[in-house]
């Protein structure tokens, strides 16, 4: 089994460094939509100048580089005990070249590692056995700021006059979009879970964020409440920065899972514009970076 | 584009309203969450006692302080083993957080530009009014772009908070941001949130 570490540290750096071209085109979209001179356009021109600097530099687009969330797709003879090790080492390698803040703090006693290694769960990685030959590596960087506006909600929910159907969830996600207003670095994309208990939900509706921004979702209900959120939360025009605009939240992505006869959760993760996901795919000696 | 030397005086600071665009250049200092909780405990409700170098570090920063500029914002460093510091990436982090301290932080030190993202809420708008002092938005996660404005790293107060939380001063040039808080009142983000408010009434009701 071939030591992966420095090719780690080099999907570190092009996810902290450089945003996936979809992301990047549906930022200069939104550009495009924002009226000249307004404090909108301004918003995006310089998100859009950023993006270019930090590719150019090989610099964090963003200084949260958040948890690195990391899914491991593996064929049968792989060890994940070493590749645990190795994403660890790779992760400490990435904060010493300044592509990854050192960003684990201990909740008890407020210390910094100061090399992003906490516990188990930090960095997180998710390791799953498949068919085939092929070694993917999925990474995503979720800053705090829009993890912190994330929600989950328990429906019914009485105050929102939201059921326990489509319908439901279309009002707490507007509610949730919302509440964020600015705070989770709008224009954001939106990460939606219906059903499953607490925590599977939360997994699900970051799970959904690797889909691509301009794909359609399978299901058709949800495929056309996905582009009515979208045109709903941009009514909203909270804009962004929440400077007011047109373009408060650039798509929603969402899922489903089995839920209990008793539990009906939505849960909303918010991911920032600055959505920093890559793909890893090593065959053989070949290792490629999407 | 207004161009704003630090430290900033009263005067210039009520010549500033929502919306304007403005360029910062001078000495700042960065601050978050750990380092209000510091000031507040230690320097203003004294609710913790003075302790190690407190003292010393409160008397460095209080000219820093003074008409000055505190940045809401937890940097990527390097140069962090031969102290030769380098801002690398550095935009700002969520203001909001700070809601419970800063209006104390910016009265006992008498800062006049509070800078971040995500905006505060009535008890710092009324600080703005009172101190005076304005809230300069950044933009969130332009951080390499920022960290391009800093021209030099002058020094580091409680580096043991941690690289994000530690209390950074700066010298900038050309920093951009825009007034979303005004002394006057006004309060972009305030504004946003009642309009975007009815709105969603109104699309929740159907």
């Amino acid at each position: 089994m071939r030591d992966l570490t420095e090719e780690f540290v080099e999907l570190i750096r092009r996810t902290s460094t450089n945003l996936p071209a979809d992301v990047e085109r549906a930022l200069a979209q939104a550009r495009a939509r924002e009226t000249d001179g307004s404090a909108a356009r301004g918003a995006l021109d310089t998100i859009l100048d950023n993006v270019e600097m930090s590719r150019r530099h090989s610099t964090p687009i963003c200084q949260d580089t958040g948890t690195p969330i990391f899914y491991v797709r593996y064929p049968e003879g792989w060890s994940t005990r070493a590749l645990r090790g190795q994403i660890r080492s790779a992760v400490v390698q990435a904060t010493e070249r300044s592509f990854l803040r050192p960003n684990a703090v201990d909740s008890l006693t407020d210390k910094n590692s100061g090399n992003n290694l906490g516990d188990d769960a930090f960095p997180t990685v998710h390791f799953e056995e498949v068919e085939g030959d092929e070694l993917v590596v999925d990474l995503m960087l979720k800053g705090g700021g829009c993890e912190n506006v994330g929600a989950q909600y328990s429906l019914p929910n009485s105050a929102l006059g939201a059921g326990r159907d489509l319908a439901g969830v279309r009002k707490v996600v507007l509610d949730a979009v919302h509440k964020a207003q600015g705070q989770g670095c709008a224009p954001g994309i939106l990460g939606v879970a219906v059903g499953g208990d607490r925590g599977s939900s939360y997994w699900a509706s970051k799970e959904v964020l690797f889909r691509k921004m301009d794909d359609a979702n399978p299901d058709p209900k949800l495929a056309e409440m996905e582009t009515r959120l979208a045109s709903e939360a941009n009514q909203l025009g909270i804009g962004p920065m929440g400077f007011g605009g047109e373009t408060t939240v650039l798509g929603v992505k969402m899922t489903s899972r089995h839920r209990l006869p008793a539990s009906f959760f939505v849960s909303v993760s918010y991911m920032c514009w600055a959505h920093r996901r890559r793909r890893m795919i090593v065959r053989g000696d070949d290792v490629r970076y999407e | 584009m207004r161009n704003l030397t630090l430290p900033l005086s009263d005067e210039v600071v009520r010549s500033l309203s929502v919306g304007d665009p403005v360029s910062l250049s001078g000495v700042m200092l960065t601050g978050r969450d750990a380092a209000h909780k510091w000031m507040v405990e230690t320097f203003i409700r004294r609710t913790r006692p003075v302790q190690g170098g407190d003292r010393e570090t409160v008397e460095a920063i209080r000219p820093l302080l003074a008409g000055g500029a505190l940045y809401h914002c937890g940097p990527v460093v390097a140069g962090l083993d031969t102290k030769d510091y380098r801002f690398v990436a550095a935009g700002p982090t969520t203001s909001t957080r700070e809601e419970p301290y800063q209006s104390d932080v910016m009265h006992h030190f008498g800062v006049k530009a509070v800078i971040g993202k995500g905006g505060m809420g009535a008890k710092t708008l009324a600080a703005c009014r009172d101190v005076p002092g304005v809230y300069l938005h950044a933009i969130g996660g332009a951080a390499t772009l920022i960290a391009a404005t800093v021209a030099k790293v002058l020094g580091v107060y409680k580096l043991e908070f941690g690289v994000p939380e530690a209390m950074w001063v700066i010298e900038v040039k050309d920093f951009p941001a825009v007034v979303t808080m005004d002394a006057h009142g006004a309060s972009r983000h305030a504004e946003i949130e009642a309009r975007s408010k009815s709105i969603l009434e109104r699309l929740i009701a159907t």
